[in-house]
């Protein structure tokens, strides 16, 4: 890993210690953790998700740019593989729904 | 409780929204089909393309591109997929669209009727598999070699069981979002910006139909492919 992927980590890690705090905080519910879990689960989600199409659409515009007559071929596999991509990223999304619907 | 036409017939207010958006689209895409037939006219005289843009060019373009497509994915002699496909695409794409009127929520926003159009797939590619293979369909989840089949039989079952729930939350999922995101911005800008959401609604629900149809058909076309 990088040193800055590494830094990030350790400024990461140092939010989680203050979780006890905020849990003497919440009452009921179960509160924050929640609303944090549901923003982490689609950032992450749509982190991953965009990295993926963004491979992808690169990829089908290498293929046309080779070869512009073959636009109608690359076109249908190439929205196959968004939609797939994407419904992972609708999986966490409705995950997120589920969660903060509970905080 | 949002609001929805549904509201003002007597009849249908007591009805989940979703089985009342369905029960309309239904019925909009028998009105529609009934037009067609009309329009259609005699084989003899459907031979002759009609002049300019009429009614029946527009029909005859639907079901030309819908048969190009099932063509293309599933390869030539499959021409009896077609009804099956088409009218799931048909159905998802107008169910779809009605969400983009105000005062109606579309269909697919609910799991169930998703997940309905799922499982309909998932029967029709495992009978097309048992009718096109015989009984040797089934040794698809063996794997290729034999001694590999007490790994292979549960990851093949699982993969097939996730098929249908992957089309319906795929679907749902979708639908929802779109539908969620364009309220928080009718809400936000009521005047000018929504536009570009509901042209990217637009785009999302052709992709959407579009996608399921394709998926049911490789799915169909992997059950029933021929390894000899």
């Amino acid at each position: 890993m990088t040193n800055f992927v590494r830094s990030l980590f350790v400024v990461a890690s140092t939010f989680f210690v203050a979780i006890p705090a905020f849990a003497e905080e919440a009452s009921g519910k179960g509160g924050p953790m929640f609303a944090l879990a549901s923003a982490l689960a689609i950032g992450i989600a749509a982190v991953g998700g965009a990295f993926g199409q963004g491979k992808t659409a690169a990829a089908a515009l290498d293929g046309i740019a080779r070869n512009p007559a073959a636009q109608g071929k690359i076109f249908v596999p190439m929205i196959i593989a968004l939609a797939l991509i994407e419904s992972l990223v609708i999986y966490a999304l409705i995950i997120a729904f589920g969660l903060s619907g509970k905080a | 409780m949002h609001f929805s036409w549904f509201q003002f017939i007597p009849g249908l207010q007591n009805l989940p929204t979703h089985v009342a958006t369905a029960g309309f689209g239904t019925l909009l895409i028998i009105l529609i089909s009934l037009i067609a037939y009309s329009v259609a006219g005699k084989p003899e005289e459907a031979l002759i393309p009609s002049q300019g843009f009429s009614l029946r060019g527009l029909f005859e373009v639907i079901v030309e591109s819908l048969t190009g497509l099932v063509d293309s994915v599933m390869g030539h002699g499959n021409e009896r997929m077609v009804p099956i496909i088409g009218s799931m695409f048909l159905y998802i794409l107008l169910n779809n669209l009605l969400g983009l009127f105000p005062g109606f929520s579309p269909a697919t926003d609910n799991l169930n009727t998703t997940l309905a159009c799922g499982v309909t797939i998932f029967l029709l590619y495992n009978y097309e598999g048992v009718r096109s293979n015989g009984v040797g369909y089934f040794k698809h989840f063996l794997g290729p070699l034999i001694w590999l089949a007490p790994i292979m039989l549960p990851i093949e079952l699982i993969s097939h069981l996730v098929r249908p729930m992957s089309l319906g939350l795929r679907l749902f999922g979708n639908m929802t979002g779109d539908h969620t995101v364009l309220a928080i911005f009718l809400n936000l800008a009521p005047v000018g910006v929504p536009m570009i959401f509901y042209a990217l609604g637009l785009f999302v629900c052709f992709v959407q139909a579009f996608v399921f149809s394709l998926l049911s058909m490789v799915y169909i076309s992997l059950a029933t492919a021929h390894d000899h």
